[in-house]
This record gives C-alpha cells, sequence and structure tokens, in this order.
C-alpha cells in the first residue's frame, strides 16, 4: 500500500497541521512516511501545501509529480492540483469555499462543507479535522483512535482539553461522506 | 530495549542529534531554512548537554568555533549557502590548524542572498574549496530525515579521528521534510585530546594551535601533512549507495534530496522497462570516483541530477573519463523537478 497525497489550502486553516496529524498516526500504525511542507512566506498567509505520503515499504521520493488523493481547501489550490490527480484518484475539497467546481470525469470528486460544519461545532479551526475524517471515511489508511494518539503527541499538552472537541470534528467529516456514499 | 521512533523535520533530527553526541557548545545565527536548529537547541541543551550560543553574525560564530575546538570541546556550528559563505575564512583557518568539529550547510538557492527555497548550488564551496589555500572539509550528504540524525555521529567521529573539519551539507528540503528517525542507544565516548589549548602546567609541552607559517619550509611542511592526511581519508571514507545497479543500462547519479528524487526515477524507469539505476554519492569528499568509474563500462547513458547548473557532474565526468557520454539535468532557484519531469529527460538519451 502506497498513498501520495496533497493537501494545499491557505496558511492558516491547518493544511500543515492536517497532515503532520495524519502522517502522526500513519507512524503510530507502524507504517512508513514522508511529510514534505511548502516553506516561507506562506507561513504568514497566502497558500500552504504539504505532500504526505503513507506507505508500508520505505519511501523514495518525498516530492512527486501526480497524487493518489489531493485534499483541497481553496480555489488557488483547486486551479492547481485538479489535474495533478492520477486517474481513478480522489479529490475531496471543502465546497465551503470553492466556487468553481472541479470538472474532471476520470477521478472521485467528493465535496464536503468542511468550514460550514467546523462553525456549526463552534470549533471553526478544526475544518481540518472535518476534511481529515472525511478523507479517512473514504480512505481508511489511518484510524481515527491512531489520529487522536497522533494528536496528543503534535498538541501541546495545554490544548489537549481540545482533544475531545477534535474527535467530534473527524466524526462529524466521517458523517458528511457517509451519508453521500449512502445517497450514491 | 526498545527504540523510540519519532517524527521530527531534519533540522530538529539534527539538532537532537548533536546533544545525544555530546556537543559541548553551538554556536550559530538564524538564517532560513535552517533556524530550526538554533531553535531547537536554545530551547533543548540548557539542562540536557552543552552550551548554546547566538552569535552576532556568522564571521562571530565561526571563530567561537576555532576557539572551542582548540580548546578541546566538541563544537558544531549550522548555517545556510549566504551563512556559510561568510564562514569561509574561518574554515580555512581551522582546516589549516587542524581542528575537529562539525559544520552544516542547508543549501538555499543562490547566488547572492538567493532565495529561501532548496538548491544544490554550494557543491563547488563545499568539495573543492570554498575557503583559500590546499585543503578539504570532510563533506557528508544526507537524504533524509535519518541521516541528517545519523551524520552527526559520524561527523563528530571523523573529525576526531582526522582532525579535520566536517560539513554536513543538505538543503532546505531534507531541512523541513518530516520522517520516522531513531537515534543510537549506544554510549558516547569522546577521545582524549591531548594536542588541546587547555592550560600549561609545569608536566607538560606547551601546546600551540595556528594557522601562520610564515617560513616557508615549514608551510610546507603542513601542506605535506594534510596531503597525506587526505590521502588517506580518501582512502578509508568513501561512502555511497547503489540501487538497482547490478544490471542497469542507464545510470542516474545524484545526492541529497536529489537521490530520493532520482530513486523514484528509477521505480517509474523500470515499470516501463527502462533498465536503470542510481549511485547516490554519501560522501561528497572524498568522492567515490572508482565506483562510478565501474559503473562506466557496463551501461549506455548517465544522468546527472542536481538543483544547480551541473556541478557534481564535472567529479562524475572525471571518474568516468570519457567512457560514456554523461549529461547533466538539473533546476535551480529553488525549483524542484519532480520525478515525471526527470524521467522524461532521461528517456531523451535512450535509442
Amino acid at each position: 500500500m502506497i498513498e501520495e497525497i496533497i493537501i494545499s489550502g491557505f496558511g492558516g486553516q491547518g493544511v500543515l497541521s492536517m497532515g503532520q496529524t495524519l502522517s502522526y498516526g500513519a507512524a503510530l500504525e507502524g507504517k512508513e512516511i514522508s511529510w514534505m511542507p511548502s516553506y516561507g512566506p506562506e507561513m504568514r498567509g497566502g497558500a500552504a501545501n504539504c505532500i504526505t505520503i503513507i506507505s508500508d515499504k520505505k519511501i523514495s521520493s518525498p516530492i512527486i509529480s501526480s497524487y493518489d488523493t489531493a485534499i483541497i481547501l481553496n480555489q488557488p489550490s483547486m486551479d492547481k492540483f485538479e489535474s495533478k490527480v492520477k486517474p481513478g484518484g480522489l479529490l475531496i475539497y471543502d465546497s465551503t469555499n470553492i466556487l468553481n467546481k472541479p470538472t474532471r470525469t476520470d477521478i472521485e470528486i467528493i465535496a464536503i462543507p468542511a468550514a460550514d460544519e467546523a462553525n456549526r461545532l463552534n470549533f471553526s479551526k478544526a475544518l481540518n479535522m472535518v476534511m481529515l475524517g472525511g478523507y479517512l471515511e473514504k480512505r481508511p489508511v489511518v484510524k481515527i483512535d491512531s489520529i487522536i494518539g497522533a494528536l496528543k503527541k503534535v498538541l501541546p499538552e495545554r490544548y489537549h482539553n481540545l482533544l475531545p472537541a477534535n474527535r467530534q470534528a473527524l466524526e462529524a467529516g466521517q458523517e458528511l461522506v457517509r451519508k453521500q456514499l449512502v445517497v450514491a | 530495549m526498545e527504540t523510540e521512533v519519532k517524527l521530527m523535520k531534519g533540522n530538529e533530527a539534527l539538532a537532537e542529534a548533536a546533544i545525544q553526541a555530546k556537543c559541548d557548545a553551538y554556536f550559530g545565527y538564524p538564517i532560513t531554512p535552517q533556524s530550526e536548529v538554533l531553535e531547537y537547541l536554545a530551547r533543548e541543551m540548557p539542562g540536557r548537554y552543552g552550551i548554546p550560543l547566538q552569535a552576532e553574525s556568522e564571521v562571530a560564530a565561526i571563530n567561537m568555533i576555532y576557539g572551542a575546538a582548540g580548546a578541546g570541546g566538541r563544537v558544531m556550528t549550522s548555517s545556510s549557502s549566504p551563512g556559510i559563505s561568510l564562514m569561509q575564512e574561518g574554515i580555512s583557518y581551522i582546516a589549516a590548524a587542524e581542528l575537529p568539529c562539525l559544520l552544516v550547510n542547508v543549501n538555499r538557492g543562490g547566488p547572492g542572498l538567493g532565495t529561501i527555497q532548496p538548491s544544490q548550488g554550494d557543491y563547488f564551496q563545499s568539495v573543492k574549496g570554498g575557503g583559500h589555500g590546499d585543503y578539504h572539509l570532510i563533506v557528508l550528504a544526507p537524504s533524509s530525515v535519518q541521516e541528517m540524525a545519523d551524520f552527526v555521529f559520524l561527523g563528530f567521529e571523523l573529525a576526531d579521528k582526522y582532525r579535520n573539519p566536517v560539513l554536513i551539507l543538505s538543503d532546505g528540503a531534507i531541512g523541513q521534510m518530516m520522517e520516522k528517525v531513531t537515534f543510537p542507544q549506544h554510549e558516547i565516548v569522546k577521545p582524549q585530546k591531548p594536542w588541546a589549548t587547555t592550560g600549561k602546567s609545569p608536566y607538560k609541552e606547551r601546546n600551540i594551535i595556528t594557522s601562520l607559517h610564515i617560513q616557508p619550509e615549514k608551510m610546507e611542511e603542513v601542506n605535506l601533512r594534510l596531503t597525506e592526511k587526505y590521502k588517506k581519508i580518501s582512502e578509508n571514507e568513501i561512502r555511497y549507495e547503489e540501487i538497482q545497479t547490478e544490471d542497469a543500462e542507464y545510470l542516474l547519479v545524484a545526492y541529497g534530496l536529489s537521490a530520493r528524487i532520482s530513486h523514484k526515477v528509477v521505480e517509474l524507469a523500470r515499470e516501463k522497462g527502462i533498465k536503470a539505476g542510481l549511485l547516490r554519492p554519501i560522501s561528497l569528499y572524498p568522492y567515490p570516483y572508482d565506483v562510478i568509474n565501474k559503473l562506466a563500462d557496463k551501461v549506455k547513458h548517465i544522468l546527472t541530477v542536481e538543483l544547480n547548473a551541473g556541478q557534481m557532474i564535472e567529479d562524475v565526468r572525471l571518474a568516468v573519463n570519457g567512457k560514456v557520454p554523461v549529461s547533466h539535468y538539473g533546476r535551480m532557484g529553488g525549483i524542484i523537478p519532480g520525478p515525471d519531469e526527470i524521467l522524461k529527460n532521461l528517456e531523451t538519451y535512450i535509442k
């Protein structure tokens, strides 16, 4: 198994931490991982992305040309990465932040209103966890429990009181995708 | 005993390894993309091991290294390309005075202030001198977060063994990316340094550390001793990795991040039925000339992949000595080519 993912959006949407959490969760399950962030001025806003690779085997390149999955949080990222999803791959995006919908027909496309859902949960910062939950419902490459275990490692202890709210956001994302899959 | 697996950025793994290798002092000055090293050590060293010090400039940092290494300390500095340029005078002095120390360059795009994005444009500077005079650094090129940690231990060991500065030549991507890393569990034993200037008691000879030898005969003596040492280093410390070279018809040669991408190129090429292989130099000085020369006997074409305008290709050509064509593929300015792009270039040489 190898899953090559691009996660992309605005700085501040939790793009890099989503990739980190996913990587840590995978590592806790004994898998190989590679997490390659864009770095520099994007830390102060602007575009941010990270390539996250999860594999059973040693990973050759942390930088790749096309992706099994794109997790997209804003329009510039959609414009940049829709064409980079491998045929038969998955594109999952936050429909709250996208004006021009993806048009490809040779990949699977899932839209979830992640920012709206996070606001409904009174935890707007957790939009990345809603997206991650939705992605993991479709591609269960890492267990939700491992993601929670990862958050315990990634988050400073003073934020551990937010773990239940993060789980709720992950599960809300799962639920949104589950409903769509049933309808489809 | 079970070793704990951690996820760390390359820069953090390197910094953690420095503490575990019992680095006595770190002198540095912040610059992207390696500032995590200074940040990590400023936070972690106090109370664990060693002293971190933010110098007023890179020039100050390298001269603090000169002094502290002369006093027998296990010392390290790190910077990125423009900062390493500032250090070159000090590095030449340290090489002349034969002081062990560890230098780290997390290479960014240049020349000039350049860009903060990854590059391999400092190859020449690292392996062909950089500073003035006849000297060599031992240069190690990590291509993973694990090697960022491993080469700290190896670097200190080689520095002590040969009384020579060791340079870890990394790049912005290896510094910033996160992978799994484990740290060795063995006890760190630092060698005695009877040559160090630690104060003269009535019972021992005076130790002098200098790079100034006004008399030509004395200077040449030093030059010859250094040359002899570099010869020994070249005989004993060549390191490289071969990936699917056994039956390769097309050989890629790349180090650091480029080697990781080139590994993927080999995988993609093999899927298409192209017999590609990869030679990854791990030590850039001393360079694996012989192994490349032997591989040149059985391949049709050699492609070097570098994030620069073509620097290491000169050493590959020296090694190949005209046996087969050698070409270069690279991107600059902080742009990293994807595996597809490199494969496309490789395919133009396949008849």
